[in-house]
């Protein structure tokens, strides 16, 4: 096991190689180069040349490169030219709340897709197998940021049950320890803020989590059908099993196999998303700082923003792979 | 039996059958792939799907008529008195669970054994159906077992709570000619410890030759003749079973002798309805043969035929 | 084997009957339908724009203030936008930018992924061993993240997020058809082609491109469903054109926020727009791929 982990561990050292030569190569090919995306666009040429030799921009780039992934390794991702805050500051400052939201959406996802997908494909067939079929279709294909919009205007605006905006009622006065403000609430013994950061979680974690729902609707009944056709699944009928042991030992255990690889796919998908959502219903966290940044052209945390969200992603997967193996005896042994 | 597919006709795929087996004694149920062996098998067994198949008729176990036997009721004699062992056992065991976990599950839902029982009793179950190093084989998964390995193990989880009839559905089809031998012994010695009936479902007549007690061939759907070991083999009557025969290699004839096949493919067959489906493909032909439904008559030794072989030739398959 | 078997499992027999049986699959499919419906629909409204908008998309036509958006009316459809522009002629008229932008950026990104594809897969070797280690890389970047940080390399523009959401696609073309191509490098009737002799070139371009196009024409399908939705979600961020008459439904939206609660309707035509656009594609992709992957013909 540990050789299988080393292993694919090596397999990612080229990726990311790869992956800083381009973001590199990527702040060079900006309008204005990298001295301008440090300062802004406004930059005089004074300051620009300034910037040039203090960050050694006049020296060959072989040489420039090297010092950029050394400075990364030291855990210096730049500065930002919007905040004048270091990237890696505002990073771990506002990450936090966009693993809080990704994390809520998963479970939504997860929670709802899997039983939902188990359902339809039982009932293969059935109209509730094709409304759930047409159902995910649907839901793939809604934007983000529209379908964020209307919840925020049916049940924040109109009926007035969820908070429109932002992570924390001001009015709630509450300690931050951990920057998870559900875990915040719980730890610091107040469960009143605890419950108001749930409510705050409510609609965007449903907005970022509706195209993973669809997904994983769409991915458990076509893996769950595979697996009802299977012989050792008529072997387990023909044991006279009880029809629970049948359904969590021989099915379901085979049939969320891939799903477990489909959700380790989700989490890049949700880190995307969450830029558009976390805009649409002001959440503080690193979505809504990149979209932030965006329209500053704030490039070192676009920069950072994509090197981190890289990273996590291939570390994710890494994970649902290892995951795999621990599930999957015939994955442990080749 | 009855299979329904919307917007198509209904398809009659097996039709009279009909056959009892007695406690401890083998019956073969004969016939080329497709002919509705297996179908039958899971009709008994009650494990056709419930939506776009009907199945008419009876299934008596003991007294009990299993057609209509609440599912629940049905699922409590599964395993425990009925028992199958199907065809391929690369995919007949489940392979994330490990092959101890499939013997003591059958032990503990039917038998009531708690974990620690069931285990020692899979480890025994194991070794008699003669896998070497039990205790190791129960942590295994499927994958590290050979052909062999897995269907023994699936024959031993069949026979966990001595059923009293087992099914073979081409129990040893998927397996190499060397082991295939070693399974039809062990099944012949554990259902003759036991006193299981056994219904033993082949294409294989070699098989049959040496297990079987009764007979009964299939073509189409239908069983078209029956009857006891020796005097199918001795003297077969319907054309097709002669057919069947000839077409299967024998020691008793010089060598360089060609092999009869049977004219024709399954696929060459006329329903039922309006006559003898195997008409087609028949040396024996006759006129009525195409325009009426012949019917099974005779007692020991049934027929389906206008026109059955006078005297066979005798002869002696092999067994395997 | 014998000239007259090659014969039988030839990609033309096989492709033609599959192509037929595929097509009487596709007809009976009630979701297929409706996917191509919305479809011609949408291809149709993007096309007609000019002529069936009743007012020019970039010009007021009535007056309004922040406070009073009239709603939809006999004269104006979807009722006015914030400037006081008919809404309706907009949302035709952005049909026809969405229409560019997916069909642009399908081909450019198609293009981009079979030039690679067909270098891993017609040379393998370190070639191939290059282009999926690039493939790796671009595909360990989020889609829409990748096309944020393209678009605002490129600037602002409609043909920065072309560009954009073409990159995007480029490693999932190219990933797709070099694995169709290795697949049917393979498989036994190339095989049997070249048993009897048919030249290396004719192998490729008659036997093993014309089946490796298969997937990509319902990956292509599914491409301009995501590429029109992800253009919205650009153009949402402000990365698309700063131009303000242009009307785009990302973009439509975008602006319409301030309004939510006035005029809600501002917002739930372009993103209706969207979903219909991209629901017609996805089904239609999704019924291409069940009509023609055989594993689905039970």
């Amino acid at each position: 096991m540990l050789r299988f982990v080393v292993r694919r561990l090596t397999l990612l050292v080229p990726i990311l190689l790869g992956l800083s030569i381009l973001l590199f190569l990527w702040v060079r090919a900006l309008p204005g180069g990298p001295a301008e995306a440090l300062l802004g666009e406004r930059a005089t040429p004074e300051a620009v040349e300034r910037v040039k030799r203090l960050y050694g921009l006049d020296r060959p780039w072989y040489e420039q490169y090297l010092t950029w992934v050394g400075n990364v390794f030291q855990g210096d991702l730049g500065v930002s030219s919007r905040t004048q805050h270091p990237v890696v500051e505002e990073l771990l400052r506002t990450f936090p709340a966009t693993v809080e939201l990704a994390l809520t959406a998963m479970i939504f996802a997860v929670g709802v897709g899997v039983p939902l997908g188990y359902l339809a494909a039982r009932r293969h067939g059935t109209w509730a197998d094709h409304l759930s079929v047409a159902g995910s279709l649907f839901g793939i294909t809604i934007p983000v940021f529209f379908l964020g919009y209307m919840l925020k205007f049916v049940f924040a605006e109109k009926l007035g049950i969820l908070p429109t905006d932002g992570r924390q009622d001001p009015l709630i006065d509450a300690e931050h320890p951990t920057g998870f403000y559900v875990l915040d609430g719980l730890v610091t013994g107040n469960p009143e803020a605890a419950w108001d950061a749930v409510t705050h979680l409510i609609l965007p974690a449903i907005a970022l989590g509706t195209i993973p729902l669809a997904i994983v609707v769409r991915i458990t009944r076509a893996s769950v059908l595979d697996v009802l056709h299977e012989d050792y699944v008529r072997t387990a009928e023909a044991k006279g099993l009880r029809p629970g042991t049948i359904r969590g030992r021989h099915v379901l255990r085979n049939a969320l196999l891939p799903v477990v690889t489909v959700v380790g796919l989700q989490v890049g998908l949700l880190l995307g998303g969450a830029v558009l959502t976390e805009t649409v219903f002001a959440f503080p966290g690193f979505g809504k700082f990149v979209a932030d940044s965006i329209a500053a052209r704030d490039y070192a945390v676009l920069q950072g923003f994509i090197l981190f969200t890289a990273v996590i992603f291939v570390l994710v997967n890494l994970l649902v792979d290892v995951t795999y193996g621990v599930v999957d005896p015939r994955v442990r042994a080749g | 039996m009855v299979f329904r597919q919307r917007g198509r006709p209904d398809v009659r795929a097996v039709d009279g059958v009909g056959f009892s087996v007695a406690p401890g004694e083998t019956v073969g149920l004969v016939g080329e792939s497709g002919c509705g062996k297996s179908v039958t098998s899971l009709a008994v067994m009650g494990l056709l799907p419930r939506r776009g198949v009907r199945v008419e008729g009876s299934v008596a176990f003991d007294g009990t008529e299993l057609l209509t036997l609440p599912p629940d009721k049905l699922r409590t004699l599964r395993g425990r008195e009925l028992a199958v062992v199907f065809q391929d056992p690369m995919t007949s065991l489940n392979p994330v669970v490990p092959i101890g976990r499939q013997v003591t599950e059958v032990l503990v839902r039917h038998r009531g054994l708690n974990e620690g029982e069931a285990r020692r009793e899979a480890g025994d179950l194991l070794r008699r159906v003669g896998i070497p190093d039990p205790s190791r084989r129960l942590r295994e998964y499927p994958h590290q077992l050979s052909g062999g390995m897995r269907q023994r193990a699936l024959i031993a989880t069949a026979l966990a709570c001595r059923p009293r009839l087992l099914i073979a559905d081409e129990p040893t089809t998927a397996l190499d000619v060397t082991i295939q031998a070693q399974i039809l012994e062990l099944l012949k010695t554990l259902v003759a410890e036991s006193g299981t009936a056994l219904i033993l479902i082949t294409h294989d007549l070699g098989v049959v030759a040496g297990m079987c007690d009764t007979v009964h061939v299939m073509y189409a759907g239908r069983i078209v003749e029956r009857a006891p070991r020796h005097d199918l083999f001795g003297a077969p009557r319907h054309p097709y079973t002669g057919g069947l025969l000839a077409s299967v290699p024998r020691l008793d004839q010089p060598r360089g002798t060609r092999l009869a096949p049977i004219a024709g493919s399954p696929r060459d067959t006329i329903a039922w309805a309006r006559g003898c489906a195997f008409a087609p493909r028949c040396p024996n032909r006759v006129d009525e043969c195409t325009c009426a439904t012949p019917e099974l008559l005779g007692g020991r030794h049934g027929l389906r035929c206008f026109n059955p072989l006078r005297s066979g030739p005798v002869q002696e398959v092999a067994p395997r | 084997m014998s000239l007259a078997q090659v014969e039988t499992v030839a990609p033309e027999e096989t492709g033609g009957s599959l192509g037929r049986d595929a097509w009487r699959r596709l007809r009976r499919n009630p979701v297929a339908i409706v996917g191509a419906i919305l479809v011609i629909m949408f291809v149709a409204l993007a096309l007609l724009a000019p002529w069936l908008a009743p007012y020019p998309p970039d010009k007021p036509v009535g007056q309004v203030t922040p406070t009073s958006i009239p709603g939809p009316s006999a004269e104006h459809w979807f009722g006015l936008d914030d400037l006081g522009r008919d809404e309706f002629s907009r949302v035709l008229w952005g049909a026809r930018w969405s229409l560019v932008i997916g069909v642009v950026s399908l081909l450019l990104g198609l293009i981009g992924g079979m030039v690679l594809g067909l270098l891993a897969g017609a040379f393998g070797g370190w070639v191939d061993g290059l282009v999926m280690r690039l493939v790796d890389i671009m595909l360990s970047v989020p889609g829409l993240l990748f096309a944020i940080g393209i678009a605002a390399m490129l600037g602002s523009g409609l043909d920065a997020v072309m560009i954009a959401i073409a990159v995007v696609n480029v490693p999932i073309f190219a990933r797709l058809l070099r694995g169709q191509m290795l697949a049917q490098r393979q498989s036994d009737y190339v095989l049997a082609a070249k048993a009897v002799g048919v030249r290396r070139r004719r192998i490729v371009l008659g036997h093993v491109l014309p089946n490796s196009l298969t997937p990509v024409i319902v990956q292509g399908t599914l491409t301009l469903a995501v590429a029109i939705v992800d253009a919205a979600g650009l153009a949402f961020l402000g990365l698309s054109s700063n131009d303000p008459s242009i009307p785009e439904w990302g973009r439509m939206l975008a602006d319409t926020q301030r309004y939510l609660s006035s005029a809600p309707l501002l917002a739930v035509f372009p993103g209706l727009a969207i979903i219909i656009a991209a629901l017609g594609f996805t089904l239609l992709g999704e019924s291409l791929r069940e009509a023609l992957d055989p594993k689905y013909r039970r």
